[in-house]
């Protein structure tokens, strides 16, 4: 049997036959389909559980309101969970599955809770799992996680691309039915840029659904007709299966394309769905309504839907849901759902019309003043019971129902901008309020205007109005029905449930409940109930719950307000938002230099802000790293090693006030410095905390080369620039980067100048260039050089600067024909080692706690001249003389172990935070001295050199006898840099 | 957001470096203002609901330091100048 309830007509393909899979059973739907309507066509209407009492569920919409038909797509990495079945475009293979159910979906052993339903209330898990209170993490709140949710999601990696693409127009037409291309038309015949975005895979909204005819052509031949002519012009882009997600600043509006999500895999180099971020000038929403079911006992049984969704079904998808149909209705437009179903050959049997009195539908049972009270069936729709107006019940054997509450405009985006809407009686539904996103015009169904030439009206209008145009398209002649409704949210009869949310199985009852525990208000009727927090945001719901809330407290609904909504308008994936930032390309690496050379010795990189930089190189049969480690600073100290620290930031500052301006950005004093001299520089922030520090050279009278720390590059050049820009713009300075133009290389140890004499062209003798000298040089016969004789290691040592394109090529120069010194590469950890033994502060100290007064260089901070920083440094509380100092550390016991973050305490002491006397901020082993040190700050510390305490770190079980030293730990008379 | 960059026109947000109040502009002089006066420089603030003027770098751009009068509760932006143009209206040059 296949295809059962396929009837005549719709906009599907029946050349072509599609085969799928639902619970592993095979189907056939065709071209133009979704899952649901394929479904429906086979006759399955049961196509899911529900979220807490695991009741049978079925579609009830045919759009993306769907709040039941939530299925499982595809297997394996493109698992997909809790997509509507309603918008999931059928393709050929495609297999679906039915969640939140176990063992099936026909017997769900969880169904028990629909059992236990009276004591899943609202408010349940509040009220209930309150104590013991430890038993919340361990017990309730793990079996709850199992019980409640919907699908699963695949733990493999996302096999599929996404993509981030930015467009531009004058006009963004936010959904293609009637007012949407009627407003797309006229400004696309006006020559404007025009981006018209709809979230279907077929353009043309309503249209497609109904019967109407638009000017001589039926609905959907007339968008079609449209669509061709939109389609031709070089102006207007047609963007199909996007949604507008959300209304941003300033005329932005995100959108998701689902470029690939109707195909099996996506095409060669296409992605699965691209965010987009739409710059518009103006921007209409079209977007249409969505029509709200009647809250009746039982009213959640598959096979009952949305009136105009049953008719959708018919008109679009040749689907008859039910071989014996109801239609349920307050309004007029439910009247036509029972008239178009007919035309189709479905056996209408009775249209229950809850308005008393009114005209009788010829050739149908219609009931005026009559109520559907409960109905039967336990997988799907077999009976409802009617009152009639005389009281008498009435129960009909029916397999589907159609009910219409009415149509709510889809105010969803004008609202993202906390725009209320506002409730218009003469529709009973609430419209968009005042005051939406600047330049966001209001057309159609979503503005409350129902009728089609009212939307193709207000959709011309909307766009002539926006874009102050001239001259407009003439109106093809339309229906222009009045609506006609009398307000019914809910049946009052019996004690049973009557669903209003059925995502988060949410009923009237509820709402008693929350109105009985005094949460009237609209947003605690939310919170409390959790109506509309689902994924649909009740699109279909909330009206319903709160106009009976409105009912219940006697207030009117406009007293009783609406919440509103924000983005985005259906669920987004996660991989969208991601875009290709993901893996690797999430945080993209930076290469120094020396990267290939260091990647050929088989080196080993740590990752430095964004660098990848070298940490160290390991030589054959070295199988720890700390026998590298060890051996690089052995060797660097004997002869001579060379370490790749391009990644320092480094600022050219230059102009007439170049040095007055240094001065005022560090704590200490450059103006003076003589050209051809380096000077170290420390650099506070305004509140007197130390910002950063580095090596500035004078290369010239008027020309500085700032270097920063590698983590700082970014932010000490963006403070410069407000120093510049904002606080002495009269000032001559200049400021560029030069941190990617020049590779740098630090060239440390006894035999350092011997072998930079071998590239360098000029004499680089001590008397020539001694001890902080700058200057610019040539190398290898000519290329144009930086060298600085500046020392982190303590040693003879220099760094020297080429262009970076050169940088490869000089570290391989250098270590050719240096070769007789054996030079060694040093990495990040022997670079750590050399600056602790010398006491140089660094990440753990710059830790953006500390003074320069903390660090033992108070004295740098220059009280003669202004500077960032100067004032606040000499703060109460930060000139503290027991505050902390920095200071060495190593252990009595040379076989101690130390680590950082260890906390100083008295012997005799315990480890409570009352005895902290501070922490260890960096450890290494020294080779040199055969035992661990560490720098650390200690409260005194200065006064406390020589003395013996506890390093204690109780996480790592660490508690060391240590002897308080001077954190210059290695030639601290500084003989050796001197050399 | 998009900012009207005074030189180079409309540009999104995201290349820009939020700062904050423009009042950081007026620092006072260090060598004749207090710890009070830095006090209330860098930490007083006002926490305006409506119109705010503050500071914006264009940092994925020229570089330059924009003052940027935003409204905190509309977001609407009213006007964009270069910061150093402001600083010396405030009577930041010497």
């Amino acid at each position: 049997m296949t295809q059962s309830h396929r009837i005549d007509g719709g906009l599907i393909d029946r050349t072509k036959t599609l085969r799928f899979t639902f619970d592993g059973i095979p189907y056939q739907g065709h071209p133009g389909d979704t899952l649901a309507s394929a479904l429906l066509a086979n006759g399955v209407r049961l196509m899911g559980r529900s979220f807490k009492y695991h009741r049978p569920r079925g579609p009830i919409s045919a759009g993306s309101e769907e709040p039941n038909a939530l299925v499982e797509l595809r297997t394996g990495a493109r698992q997909e969970p809790n997509t509507r079945a309603t918008v999931a475009e059928l393709f050929d293979g495609l297999e679906a599955n039915s969640q939140n159910r176990w063992p099936s979906l026909r017997f769900d052993a969880m169904g028990i809770n629909d059992k236990l339903s009276a004591f899943f209330a609202a408010g349940f898990y509040y009220k209930t799992f309150m104590w013991p209170k430890s038993f919340w993490e361990k017990l309730y709140e793990p079996i709850i996680r199992r019980a409640a949710g919907l699908g699963s999601v695949t733990r493999e990696e996302d096999p599929d691309a996404y993509d981030k693409g930015f467009l531009h127009c004058d006009l963004l037409v936010i959904g293609a039915g009637p007012a949407g291309l009627m407003a797309a038309l006229t400004a696309g015949r006006a020559g404007k840029r025009v981006i018209l975005a709809d979230e279907d895979f077929r353009m043309g909204g309503r249209l497609n659904a109904e019967t109407l005819a638009v000017g001589d052509a039926s609905g959907a031949d007339w968008a079609a007709a449209v669509l061709a002519e939109l389609a031709a012009m070089p102006n207007l882009r047609l963007m199909t299966r996007t949604t507008v997600i959300g209304a941003f600043d300033h005329g932005i509006y995100g959108a998701v394309e689902r470029v690939s999500d109707h195909l099996p895999t996506p095409a060669k180099g296409k992605p699965r769905q691209i965010l987009w971020r739409i710059y518009a000038g103006k921007a209409i929403l079209s977007g249409g309504a969505t029509e709200r079911p009647i809250a009746f006992e039982n009213n959640d049984r598959p096979g009952i839907m949305l009136a105009g969704a049953l008719r959708a079904y018919a008109n679009r998808w040749g689907v008859k849901v039910g071989e014996r149909v109801a239609v349920f209705t307050n309004n007029d437009d439910g009247i036509r759902t029972a008239l178009d179903l007919r035309a189709k050959g479905v056996d209408v049997v009775a249209v229950i019309d809850s308005r008393p009195v009114g005209d009788l539908l010829p050739g149908i049972r219609h009931l005026h003043g009559a109520e559907v009270i409960d109905t039967s069936g336990k997988l799907g729709l077999k009976t409802i019971t009617v009152r009639q107006s005389n009281g008498a019940t009435e129960t009909i054997a029916v397999d589907a129902l159609g009910v219409s509450g009415g149509w709510n405009p889809n105010v969803n985006i004008h609202s993202h901008h906390r725009s209320r809407p506002v409730y218009d009686a003469g529709i009973a539904a609430f419209v968009p309020g005042p005051e939406g996103p600047p330049g966001l015009l209001v057309a159609g169904a979503a503005a409350g205007q129902m009728s089609t030439h009212a939307a193709l009206k207000t959709g011309r209008d909307a766009a002539i109005a926006a874009l102050d145009l001239g001259t407009a398209p003439d109106l093809p002649q339309a229906e222009d029905a009045p609506v006609r409704i009398s307000p019914l949210w809910f049946v009052h009869h019996g004690k049973g449930r009557a669903w209003i949310d059925q995502q988060n199985d949410v009923t009237v009852k509820d709402v008693k409940l929350a109105k009985q525990e005094n949460f009237t208000s609209v947003e605690h009727l939310k919170r409390y109930t959790t109506l509309g927090m689902a994924t649909d945001q009740g699109k279909t719901g909330n009206v319903i719950g709160l106009a009976i809330m409105a009912e219940l407290t006697g207030r009117s609904i406009p007293e009783t307000g609406t919440t509103i909504y924000r983005p985005p308008y259906t669920p987004v994936a996660m991989g969208a938002l991601a875009g290709r930032s993901r893996g690797k390309e999430f945080k993209p690496f930076r290469l120094t230099p020396s990267h290939h050379w260091a990647k050929e010795q088989g080196a080993i990189f740590v990752e430095v802000g964004n660098w990848l930089r070298t940490q160290w190189v390991p030589k054959q049969g070295e199988t720890e790293w700390r026998q590298s480690v060890d051996r690089e600073v052995l060797a660097t100290r004997k002869s001579v090693g060379i370490c790749d620290v391009t990644t320092l930031g480094k600022i050219d500052v230059q102009g007439t006030d170049a040095g007055a301006f240094l001065d005022r950005v560090y704590a200490n004093t450059f103006s003076t410095l003589p050209v051809g001299k380096c000077r170290y520089g420390l650099m506070l922030r305004e509140d007197g905390i130390v910002f950063d520090d580095g090596t500035t050279a004078r290369m010239g009278e008027h020309e500085y080369v700032m270097t920063t720390t590698t983590a700082n590059a970014v932010t000490v050049f963006r403070h410069l620039e407000f120093c510049r820009q904002c606080l002495w713009p009269e000032m001559d300075v200049q400021l560029i980067s030069t941190t990617e133009a020049w590779a740098q290389f630090s060239v440390a140890g006894p035999n350092a100048r011997k072998l930079l004499e071998k590239v360098v062209d000029q004499d680089i003798s001590d008397a020539a260039f001694p001890y902080m000298g700058a200057g610019n040089i040539t190398v290898c016969g000519g290329l144009r050089a930086r060298l600085f004789r500046i020392s982190f290691s303590g040693e003879l040592a220099y760094e020297i600067a080429v262009p970076t394109r050169y940088g490869d090529a000089l570290l391989r120069e250098m270590l050719a024909r240096g070769a007789e010194f054996d030079p060694v590469v040093y990495g990040t950890e022997s670079l750590g080692v050399m600056r602790v033994e010398k006491g140089h502060v660094a990440g753990g100290e710059l830790n953006g706690q500390s003074t320069a007064l903390n660090m033992g260089l108070g004295k740098m901070v220059s009280k003669k001249k202004d500077s960032i920083g100067m004032v606040l440094s000499q703060r109460e509380g930060l000139t503290d003389e027991n505050g902390y100092r920095l200071v060495g550390v190593k252990p009595v016991d040379p076989n101690g172990k130390l680590t950082a973050g260890s906390h100083f305490l008295e012997k005799g002491a315990a480890p409570v935070a009352a005895n902290d006397g501070g922490w260890l901020t960096s450890k290494v082993y020294s080779p040199h001295l055969g035992h661990d040190i560490a720098l650390g700050y200690l409260k005194g510390g200065d006064k406390k050199i020589g003395q013996r305490m506890r390093a204690v770190n109780l996480l790592a079980g660490l508690d060391t006898e240590v002897e308080i030293i001077s954190p210059h730990m290695f030639d601290p008379e500084g003989v050796r840099l001197r050399g | 957001m998009i900012i009207h960059h005074p030189i180079l026109g409309p540009r999104d947000a995201q290349e820009f470096v939020y700062l904050g109040d423009a009042s950081l502009i007026d620092r006072p002089d260090g060598m004749t203002a207090g710890v009070e006066a830095f006090h209330d420089y860098l930490y007083q603030r006002t926490n305006p609901a409506g119109e705010h003027q503050e500071l914006w770098y264009h940092e994925q751009g020229d570089r330059s330091w924009l003052v940027v009068t935003r409204n905190t509760v509309t977001h609407e932006i009213t006007k964009v100048e270069l910061a150093r143009d402001v600083a010396r209206a405030r009577g930041r040059t010497k």
